[in-house]
């Protein structure tokens, strides 16, 4: 009697802990995307601009910066939220692993300060520095979201495929080799593709909001280039995706099976496995699924008798609690993926032909669409990758019910970040949206939170 | 030195860094809060002016100081998470508000941007207040080595309140100083006295707040306040020296001089506490050594402190640079 209530709370603690921590992540992991990726494609607007003396290219490319700063500004918060959850949501994981987990994000600040602080040269660097000099103040920006995604990406999949240290006696790391843990077996295809989706994210929806802007009939230039950056970066990494994806899932069937089982819905181990597109996983048999025999076992490992090790294999306590939301996300980021990819195709095949855009409305609701499809497959397939690794926090080292607070409340915490970064969201959503209304009427150009004051503006009358 | 010791410095200049320039910004967000509606403006102007550029970059010192803790000493910083876990989530909350407020209030439209100015003050106050609990907690000896302390009555003793008003009054009064200093850049000369006169307020309301401090830290932490008034003793004095000259410059109306020496008296004061802890990382249940990660961790810890400052110096140097100099004729 004492101790069921004390069970019931941790148990309740765990969720909470977990739901504060994929809300929070989840939030964050879009504005990542934006930090590396935006920069990149506000550099390949100015190159532009400067190379062909393009003065619409030049003139999105100041604007996007503006709205770069904007969502550093909310990532930084929302990713210094993340810090503070590390030790208050999983005392458990920092306190035995800190010094092993750490690392990669000891080297992730370098890249973060390099972040902060160039682009706030960046902006303040267009009314200061000539040309050239200050498309080069922008390349540390594009450079340095890059090497934080691997940093972070490290760390994360340190948690999927722990290396590089023993533990000691009281459970402890006690010795830990840096590289290994830094370049683990899961960093590579983690931060591939982690990157290139960061691209797809940001190029469909910054394109996005352009294919609507476009169907309201304006038409024009600038429009079209607003469009065409971005969408042209994201057209060509969808494809790459599809391959790069392939091929991190074969990489998870090879060092993180169960994680595989539960993306594919498999439960007893074996070869020649029926690959089930959708349905509800339950032990037995797929039920609602779209059964394919065999393929399965192809996609794993290019042969139908390729085996492939079902959830059963482990005990019921070392299986993920959810196989069917891990299942069905895996076949919606896939299914998405696939999607985007079409689109990107049927423009580059209007491109090759005619050197324009499909010339029908459709395309451009597609492209509309697009932006959001790729959020949820990023969504998706970060759920996957997290989701998948449960019951544990370092694959099989620790379990995340060990690592959990025992600090009580974490449901109102919740309740107060839903909100907080509902308005956040909804503040921001609002400040882009009055940038992008106050340069379609020229009354002037909007702050940004670094930029230096416009010059002489009046404040205006209350 | 032991390589746990050098890794505990790197963590203090971390703090200290964050504490002068963190501080700052924060005290800068008081000054805005207090400004007043329309009168205020020219003052708010100043305080954009000023913070603007640099508040970002300045806010990574956070992040390093919580990311060299959790690595180089992962059980302290599970031991202060698990116990000062209220203030430190007060403290989260202020720093998504603060720097939320800060970046829209200027984005947003007119009307909206009253709500997000006060968002950004309020929290300007209380966040350095929550970040001033946690430290006189954990200097007051009531966090345990393995954690779990009491949530609410280890930072709502007298030491950890009184070292909160202590961080508020010197973020308010580093920020004035530097506000002196770059409103008299500028040549406004109204302006410029507008912040002597609120960094003399200061000067005083935190010199008191310091004394208040060490009587605090008599009746709640002897250790600390034992190592603070023998081998931490010339720093203090160090401290108390800065703090007067630059009081003295500022009454006379100098320009030169005051900032190094404000930052001077802050600094001195930030190592009196490291070397009045020592060799305590929580004192005084778990030392430095005790609490040190893996020895190949304390060595990439202190590499990448390398690499920071010589990439962040010359970047952070080109950025003042740049936001000092003048509009390019178009």
């Amino acid at each position: 009697m004492g101790l069921t209530p004390l069970v019931a709370d941790s148990a309740s603690n765990l969720l909470a802990a977990r739901t504060q921590m994929g809300f929070t992540l989840g939030f964050h992991i879009v504005l990542a995307c934006f930090g590396v990726a935006f920069p990149a494609m506000m550099l390949i607007a100015e190159y532009r601009g400067r190379k062909r003396g393009d003065a619409d290219a030049l003139l999105l490319a100041r604007r996007w910066s503006k709205a770069v700063a904007v969502l550093f500004a909310v990532g930084a918060v929302s990713g210094t939220v993340l810090s503070f959850e590390f030790g208050l949501l999983w005392p458990g994981l920092m306190d035995r692993f800190g010094d092993a987990f750490g690392i990669a994000f000891a080297i992730e600040g370098i890249f973060f300060f390099c972040e902060a602080i160039f682009i706030a040269i960046y902006i303040y660097g267009w009314d200061r520095l000539s040309g050239w000099a200050h498309f080069w103040t922008g390349v540390p920006i594009a450079i340095s979201g890059i090497g934080g995604a691997l940093s972070v990406i490290a760390a994360n999949a340190w948690m999927n495929t722990p290396a590089g240290f023993t533990l000691g006696p009281d459970g402890r790391v006690e010795s830990v080799q840096p590289v290994d843990v830094l370049f683990n077996t899961s960093t590579f295809h983690e931060f591939v593709h982690m990157w290139i989706a960061a691209y797809i994210v940001t190029g469909f929806l910054v394109a996005s909001v352009y294919a609507v802007a476009m169907l309201r009939g304006r038409r024009d230039r600038y429009h079209r280039l607003g469009f065409l950056i971005p969408f042209t970066v994201a057209a060509i990494a969808a494809p790459i995706q599809l391959v790069v994806g392939d091929a991190a899932a074969r990489d998870v069937y090879n060092d993180q099976p169960i994680k595989f089982a539960a993306m594919e819905c498999v439960y007893e181990t074996g070869d020649d496995q029926t690959e089930y597109i959708g349905g509800i996983c339950t032990d037995g048999e797929v039920k609602g699924g779209i059964g394919l025999p065999g393929v399965d076992s192809l996609l794993a490992d290019f042969s139908t008798s390729a085996v492939v090790k079902g959830l059963n294999s482990v005990p019921p306590d070392d299986r993920p609690p959810t196989p069917t939301t891990i299942h069905l996300a895996f076949d919606a980021m896939v299914g998405l993926g696939f999607a985007m990819a079409g689109l990107a195709a049927w423009f580059g095949f209007a491109w090759w032909r005619r050197r324009d855009l499909p010339t029908t409305r459709w395309f451009l609701r597609g492209a509309a669409i697009a932006g959001v499809a790729a959020v949820i497959a990023l969504e998706c397939g970060w759920m996957v990758t997290e989701i998948g690794r449960q019951p544990f926090i370092v694959h099989g080292f620790m379990r995340t019910a060990d690592a959990v607070t025992p600090a009580q409340g974490i449901w109102w915490v919740f309740g107060v970040t839903v909100a907080i970064y509902v308005v956040l969201g909804v503040v921001a959503g609002v400040v882009l949206r009055g940038m992008a209304k106050s340069w379609r009427v020229q009354d002037g150009e909007p702050e940004g939170p670094y930029g230096p004051p416009p010059p002489s503006t009046p404040e205006p009358a209350r | 030195m032991s390589k746990a010791d050098l890794a505990a410095a790197i963590l203090w200049i971390g703090v200290t860094l964050y504490a002068v320039f963190g501080g700052a910004d924060f005290g800068a967000g008081m000054w805005d809060l207090l400004a007043g509606g329309e009168r205020g403006e020219p003052a708010r102007g100043q305080i954009d002016r000023s913070i603007a550029p640099v508040w970002e970059a300045n806010h990574v010192w956070l992040i390093f100081v919580l990311v060299v803790l959790w690595t180089a000493f992962p059980p302290a910083f599970s031991a202060v998470m698990t116990t000062l876990y209220i203030p430190l989530a007060l403290a989260a909350l202020g720093i998504v508000l603060r720097g939320s407020g800060f970046a829209f209030r200027h984005a947003l439209p007119g009307p909206a941007r009253a709500p997000a100015t006060r968002v950004f003050g309020v929290s300007s106050l209380l966040t350095p207040f929550f970040m001033g609990t946690v430290v006189g907690a954990i200097a007051s000896g009531e966090v345990p080595a393995d954690g779990g302390g009491d949530p609410t009555s280890t930072w709502t003793g007298l030491l950890p309140l009184v070292t909160g008003a202590l961080f508020v009054c010197v973020c308010a009064y580093v920020s004035a100083i530097f506000l002196v200093r770059d409103a008299g850049a500028t040549g406004d000369e109204e302006l410029r006295r507008y912040f002597v006169t609120r960094a003399l307020i200061a000067a005083v309301v935190a010199g008191a707040a310091a004394l208040g401090g060490v009587l605090a830290l008599h009746a709640d932490a002897r250790y600390v306040y034992d190592r603070l008034t023998s081998e931490g003793l010339p720093l203090i004095v160090l401290s108390g020296t800065c703090g007067a000259a630059a009081l003295a410059l500022l009454a006379r109306g100098a320009t030169r001089g005051i900032r190094p020496l404000a930052v001077g008296a802050m600094v001195a004061v930030v190592w009196g506490f490291f070397v009045a802890q020592f060799p305590y990382m929580l004192p005084t249940s778990l030392t430095i050594s005790a609490a040190a990660g893996a020895s190949a961790t304390l060595t990439s810890v202190i590499v990448v402190f390398c690499v920071a400052i010589a990439v962040v110096v010359p970047s952070l140097g080109l950025l003042y640079a740049l936001s000092q100099r003048r509009a390019l004729e178009q």
